[in-house]
């Protein structure tokens, strides 16, 4: 009898087995566990058992999954990176780094010059699931992907930091009808750069790389994707034979020394029958029998729409379209509403070809006395499907299902919409909808989650839904995002939940998110009576049955839940032709057969946003222009342009730098980032008296964050704080012979408020920079602490700051007073601003939107041009701080303690008795304080009836979001009216 | 002058007719000093109990009742509360709560307001009590007299000297939970000490519970330690840090958490480093500076103590952490835990504990800064610190930190 060494790699998604013999591996197997993880142990190790029957074995377990299965059999476990650790070591010792991308881990080793491990954190799950995921996305298998990557000729900026984002900005680039395979390549170089700042964070990746994984190993095109970033030659990227196996290698090599000898016999009898810790939280059933079941079969059926057919129908009927971010549908109505046509089907990336071959097959089935006198549509895709298609109507999504729920239910009270991106939810009152509430591009784990997830485990949503129903124990998985809920999973399998207890719980999950994070509501009653849901994830029995359980009470799901949008359009269609019988353009079947288009990637030039523009030629010779933000993009000339308050300011601070200093002392440069974009004037004046010259970073773009990408410290802290990184190296680059950059605990006292705080990262920043810019020293970069309130204290400590220009404190009070003075002037210059842009925008009738954020939000890297869509949409637009000095501070209920934070309050306190303004808050995602202010701001805006209405922005360059909540609040508006 | 407060949340005062039948609930942050806290209280006529909850309901009211994207304590401190009083085990037209505020610049000097917003549907009547030092929320029949104040000090040093000698002892007591029996038995009698106004005897004190733990029969074996720092809730609750002491003494080491006393030395130090760097002198930066001074002798003496005993390890001298953050940032980031933070981290590497698990909630906007963004310049000072951040959120699962965990765990071993 012979004893080997036996390494077992459990990860999130593989189970890896590898045996070796004097140092040699003899033996290797991967495969997919598809979540039954014991079993497919077992089936290794009863692989492994024919093969070498009569052996003896060392071993040793390691991966993410593993853990639990060596705690629960007393088996002794490598943790994963230090198994990798181990065999690198061993065969491949000249390495320098170290790269492995798992299923659901990144992790990365530094070898030469201090080793160093290092592991995703948390909110960073995009490896191997995330390119699952995208792939699913463009409805191809991941090897599909590859191939398709390594076609692309243009690469588009997709958020790398994690799977939602990244996933939030390919959805508009198909809905566009960008090409897959540009997308394929910007989706392994998102994996690449989210690596490369992620993990490495400031350490260089060079030398001798070896790259390690599952994913690495079978896709070509992320391999080339990294090799090309990194810049690596053949000799000096290295992808071993046994990349994938390489960690259950590793534990092999491990097993040597801690592993526990026994024969597989014991061990398969081990892993079948240890009882895992009892970790996992339980939820009751969703149904305790099957009458419980059949009855709310039997009462949901009562939602059903007639049917009319299509084939021998006489007279008019309307068509509505709803073409959703991953899902298109249709559906054709009579006028009383009945269902002539229906269809839901995934938009396979490609949503105007989907729906032209519906709409063909509508025209070969239709009677010919069946005439369409009207149509509408909705949805990511309204743009380009109106366009190409010539449909009558494009109405934004929420008008589109109170439409649809107000025909099932005229008293409707609330209706919550889970679709595959999105969930929306509005509260109706006097038949108007009251406020809108969607989610967070964080929290989009909605539908397309739960099909995601369906296929890694090998079944059909259908099924897999149904498997929910009636599991005995649905899992507690927490109500977060995707990534999260990915974790949450694992843990469970680890702790041996079946797959019905999955689901169910992952149906469950969808409701919490729901609830308690887009919905929010303190009490049941607050919903009201009478509730609709809809949206295709709603008809999943499970999830609607979850949602029903967490209310208490009973709702009404529509047969067509997943066609709501549509049949909304369809009936908004209808109502239209009755009150003004147009004439339908939509496209005629001829047209229609003959109708083709091409797609082109375009850039345009207009201005520094530089948008990513998709170009669709029609087979007329029209064309349809996206991915713009304003009429620039779209080709058309500007006329009667509004003016806004973004751009005012942002410009008229960018001009201070064409203000020169004569025979200036030296340089000073300030990054254009954070307390500048509200302190500039102050500054730039305090230092041109002193007789320097001032000298400020350049406009934000995207590659001013790419330029600090590098030394970023924590991948949580907010975008705009992440950008000052690049502002540095850009004023290095303008040669400044030095910073000014204080750090600023206080900000500005402007009365009425409880405390003038700036918030913890614009205070400190500067402490961070100076710690992980290896450039900066106490020569090149000076930041005093300053509380601009005590004049005293500020000139001492400005002044002995620059001690070595030798100026004295007379100098700098004199220069200190009057910096006050160019501030206080600007901030006259902003009011009167406000003034002249309400006064226009009055005479004209235009709304008023007051965007509320930070200073630093009138960056347009950072807003992403929100204010030019706010434009294009006819609304004029001002800032928080440009009517502050109107209004007293209401009455609140929080701690008013932060300078910017306590002028969002006065703004919505002006705004709420204001008829014709509205406020849209800004908020960067990870901004704390936000969650804080943003409920604050609602209560005040709600008290006095407005709405209210919070964009999040982040890395994240796409506004289709944005788009759908403004477009919404102007709708809701002029129901009201 | 007396802010106006909106229609929309109901403040209920805490009266004196309420103390003498109210139950007043206290958050799980520091069990050991918490229950001392308690029966100090006692003595002054407040009925106080200590919530130890922590079923998934807790996190599940949070979630219901608070902002999604606030940090991780003030969700679970609320969600605690709320699932307290729904739990139907207190009477609540006769139950307050008590909830800390520091008044700084981070959010934590919001809790209490978020708390009011949560109760103010279901129950307006619940009474919100404030401990703080500062003057915020005043209430008349909760009011922090020096006395208590005073009283409260002896606490932290107390209960910071059970908890390290807890720690200390613990990962190699020969008899099993012999440690949590010696612990129980001398929370039970500072307890008394309390009542009978014996309390204030320090030296004999530190003395006799130095013996007692001394005495605790431990094995003769060296186990690796492992640091824990970070924001002040998640670094201390086992509910927050999914019992992240006692899976350190399940793996095999031993914990070594700073005391709570570190972070009040810090926030009366900052008073008076804002005199230095801004020039404010009033009656409260004096205040400060005094109660600096007095407390930090406290800490001296526990040190000496402790160093004459010869058997355990003392806290890092506080002007020694001052001097430790001077090397790395200034003294006046002072949000949140602030430098102190870096502070400890540099003093546990120099001091050999060389790997350190720094918590923090997720999206803590302080520790970007004096955590995540300082742990370079450590790491390149103490080439074999050992440094994780870990995140804390309703969603992050265990086995996801606690892999991370395993793995500075393994480097250690390097």
């Amino acid at each position: 009898m012979s004893t080997y060494l036996l390494g077992i790699d459990v990860g999130s998604t593989t189970v890896k087995t590898v045996i070796c013999k004097d140092g040699k591996v003899i033996y290797n197997k991967y495969e997919r566990h598809f979540s039954k993880v014991r079993e497919t142990v077992c089936q290794q190790l009863k692989l492994i058992k024919e093969k070498y029957p009569d052996s003896s074995f060392k071993l040793a377990i390691t991966g993410s999954a593993g853990l639990g299965i060596a705690n629960a059999c007393k088996l002794p476990f490598v943790q994963e990176v230090f198994a990798a650790y181990t065999a690198v070591k061993a065969d491949y010792s000249d390495t320098d780094v170290v790269v492995e991308l798992g299923g659901e881990d990144a992790k990365i080793i530094f070898l030469t010059g201090g080793l160093e491990q290092r592991m995703n954190g948390s909110c960073a799950g995009g490896t191997g699931a995330f390119i699952d995921q995208m792939a699913t996305l463009l409805d191809v298998t991941p090897a599909e992907l590859s191939e398709l990557s390594l076609k692309s000729e243009k690469l588009y900026p997709i958020a790398s930091r994690c799977g939602v984002f990244a996933k939030s900005d390919i959805q508009p680039l198909l809905n566009q009808g960008a090409k897959k395979e540009d997308i394929a390549a910007s989706i392994f170089q998102a994996v690449v750069d989210q690596t490369v700042s992620g993990l490495a964070q400031g350490r260089k990746i060079e030398g001798k790389v070896l790259f390690l994984g599952g994913p690495l190993y079978f896709l070509k095109g992320l391999r080339m994707a990294f090799v090309s970033t990194l810049g690596l030659s053949d000799e000096n990227a290295i992808f071993p034979e046994l990349a994938p196996c390489f960690v259950a290698y590793g534990s092999a090599l491990q097993a040597e020394s801690i592993g526990s000898e026994m024969n597989i016999d014991k061990l398969v009898r081990l892993v079948e029958t240890a009882k895992s810790e009892d970790n996992i939280v339980t939820g009751k059933p969703l149904f305790e029998n099957k009458q419980e079941y059949s009855d709310f079969i039997a009462r949901h059926s009562k939602s059903d729409l007639k049917y009319e057919d299509i084939k021998t129908y006489e007279g008019d009927a309307f068509l509505g379209v709803d073409a959703g971010s991953t899902t298109t549908k249709l559906v054709l109505i009579t006028p009383d509403g009945k269902l002539l046509y229906q269809h839901y089907c995934s938009n396979k990336g490609q949503p105007l070809d989907v729906i032209k071959n519906k709409l063909l097959e509508i025209y070969s089935l239709a009677n010919p006395k069946l005439k369409i006198r009207a149509s509408a549509v909705t949805g990511y895709g309204e743009d380009m499907i109106k366009a190409g298609l010539g449909i009558d109507f494009g109405i934004v999504e929420t008008v589109a299902h109170y439409k649809a729920a107000s025909f099932f239910c005229p008293d409707v009270d609330f209706i919550i919409d889970i679709g595959g991106q999105d969930i929306k939810c509005f509260k109706i009152k006097n038949h108007a909808i009251d406020s809108i509430m969607l989610n967070e591009a964080c929290s989009s784990g909605c539908g397309s989650f739960i099909q995601t997830f369906a296929q890694a485990m090998g079944y059909s949503i259908a099924d897999f839904a149904r498997l929910g129903l009636f599991a005995k124990a649905p899992v507690e998985l927490g109500s977060r995002c995707t990534v999260f809920m990915n974790s949450s999973v694992k843990q469970a399998q680890k702790d041996g939940a079946s797959v019905e207890d999955i689901s169910a719980g992952l149906s469950s999950s969808i409701i919490k998110n729901a609830v308690y994070k887009v919905i929010r509501a303190k009490s049941i009653d607050e919903l009201g009576k009478n509730i609709v849901v809809q949206g295709g994830t709603f008809l999943n029995d499970a999830v609607l049955r979850s949602f029903e359980k967490e209310l208490g009470r009973n709702v009404i799901r529509p047969a067509i839940a997943g066609l709501m949008g549509a049949f909304g359009c369809a009936l908004y269609a209808m109502e239209q032709y009755n009150s003004r019988k147009i004439i339908s353009s939509l496209i005629k079947e001829q047209a229609l057969k003959e109708f083709s288009y091409t797609s082109t990637a375009a850039q345009c030039n207009g201005c520094t946003a530089h948008c990513n523009l998709t170009i669709l030629r029609f087979n007329d010779k029209r064309k349809f222009i996206s991915g713009n933000r304003c009429e620039k993009g779209a080709g058309l000339v500007v006329k009667d342009k509004t003016e806004n308050m973004i751009e005012f300011k942002y410009n008229s601070l960018v001009a201070l730098q064409e203000k020169h200093t004569p025979n200036p002392k030296a340089k000073v440069g300030f990054p254009l980032a954070l307390s500048f974009y509200d302190l500039l004037p102050f500054y730039h004046t305090l230092f041109s008296e002193l007789g320097f010259e001032v000298v400020l970073s350049e406009q934000s773009t995207r590659d001013t964050y790419y330029k600090g990408q590098q030394t970023i410290a924590s991948d949580t802290v907010c975008y705009p704080a992440k950008l000052c990184h690049g502002h540095i190296e850009s004023l290095f680059e303008k040669g400044v012979d030095f910073i000014f950059y204080p750090c600023m605990t206080y900000n500005i006292d402007e009365g009425e408020s409880d405390n003038h705080y700036n918030c913890p990262v614009v205070a400190y920043y500067p402490e961070l920079l100076k710690a992980n810019m290896d450039k900066l020293n106490n020569n090149n970069f000076i930041s005093p602490y300053i509380d601009l309130n005590k004049k005293k204290s500020s000139v001492r400590n400005i002044t002995k700051s620059l001690e070595k220009y030798n100026i004295s404190k007379k100098q700098v009070e004199k220069a200190f007073d009057k910096a006050f003075e160019s501030l206080n002037n600007w901030h006259i210059e902003i009011q009167n601003k406000a003034k002249e842009i309400i006064f226009k925008a009055r005479q004209k009738n235009q709304h008023i939107i007051v965007l509320a954020g930070r200073p630093y939000h009138i960056d347009p890297e950072i807003n992403h041009g929100i204010h030019k869509l706010l434009n294009s949409l006819g609304l004029a637009t001002i800032t928080e701080d440009s009517i502050t000095h109107l209004v007293h501070t209401p009455a609140l209920d929080v701690l008013n303690q932060w300078t910017y934070h306590s002028r969002l309050y006065k703004a919505a306190q002006y705004v709420a008795g204001q008829k014709d303004m509205q406020l849209v808050q800004l908020v960067s995602f990870g901004c704390g304080i936000d969650a804080v202010t943003s409920d604050e701001i609602r209560a005040i805006l709600e008290q006095k009836g407005k709405l209210y209405t919070q964009l999040k922005i982040d890395e994240i360059n796409n506004l289709g979001a944005a788009k759908i909540r403004l477009r919404s609040l102007i709708a809701a508006l002029e129901e009201k009216e | 002058m007396e802010k106006s407060k909106s229609q929309r949340v109901n403040i209920t005062t805490f009266t004196e007719e309420m103390k003498k039948d109210y139950t007043i609930l206290v958050p799980d942050m520091l069990p050991i000093h918490f229950k001392l806290i308690i029966a100090i209280f006692k003595k002054y006529g407040y009925k106080m109990e200590l919530l130890q909850t922590n079923s998934r309901n807790v996190v599940d009211e949070g979630l219901k009742n608070v902002h999604n994207d606030t940090c991780y304590p003030a969700l679970l401190v609320i969600g605690q509360f709320m699932d307290a009083l729904k739990s139907g085990k207190y009477d609540v037209n006769k139950t307050a709560l008590l909830i800390s505020q520091t008044g700084g610049g981070c959010r934590a000097s919001n809790y209490l307001h978020l708390l009011r917003k949560a109760l103010s549907n279901e129950f307006p009547q619940v009474p919100v009590l404030s401990l703080n030092f500062s003057g915020l929320d005043k209430n008349p029949a909760f009011e922090i007299t020096p006395a208590i104040a005073l009283k409260l000090v002896y606490a932290v040093v107390y209960g910071d000297l059970l908890m390290s000698l807890y720690y200390q002892c613990k990962p190699y007591e020969k008899k099993k939970n012999a440690t949590d029996n010696l612990l129980a038995r001398w929370e039970h009698r500072l307890g008394k000490l309390f009542d009978d106004g014996r309390y204030t005897k320090t030296t004999s004190i530190y003395k006799a519970i130095l013996k007692d733990f001394g005495n605790l029969e431990r094995e003769q074996v060296k186990k690796p330690k492992v640091g824990i720092v970070g924001e002040i809730y998640v670094k201390y609750s086992p509910l927050a840090n999914n019992q992240l002491c006692d899976f350190l003494l399940a793996e095999g080491y031993e914990p070594n958490v700073p005391g709570l006393l570190d972070f009040v030395l810090y926030c009366a130090i900052n008073g008076a480093n804002d005199k230095a760097l801004y020039g404010e002198r009033n009656k409260t930066t004096f205040l400060y500076s005094i109660g600096y001074d007095v407390l930090y002798k406290f800490q001296k003496n526990l040190i000496k103590i402790i160093k004459e005993h010869g058997q355990f390890e003392p806290p890092h001298d506080f002007e020694h952490l001052r001097a430790a953050a001077d090397k790395y940032m200034s003294q006046g980031v002072k949000m949140g835990e602030g430098w102190l933070i870096t502070a400890e981290m540099v003093a546990l590497a120099e001091s050999g504990t060389k790997n350190i698990i720094c918590t923090q909630p997720f999206g803590c906007l302080p520790n970007h800064i004096v955590a995540k963004g300082m742990s370079r310049v450590i790491k390149e000072a103490y080439p074999d610190a050992n440094i994780t951040a870990i995140d804390y959120d309703p969603g992050a699962t265990r086995v996801n930190q606690e892999n991370r965990i395993k793995l500075m765990l393994a480097n250690a071993k390097l």
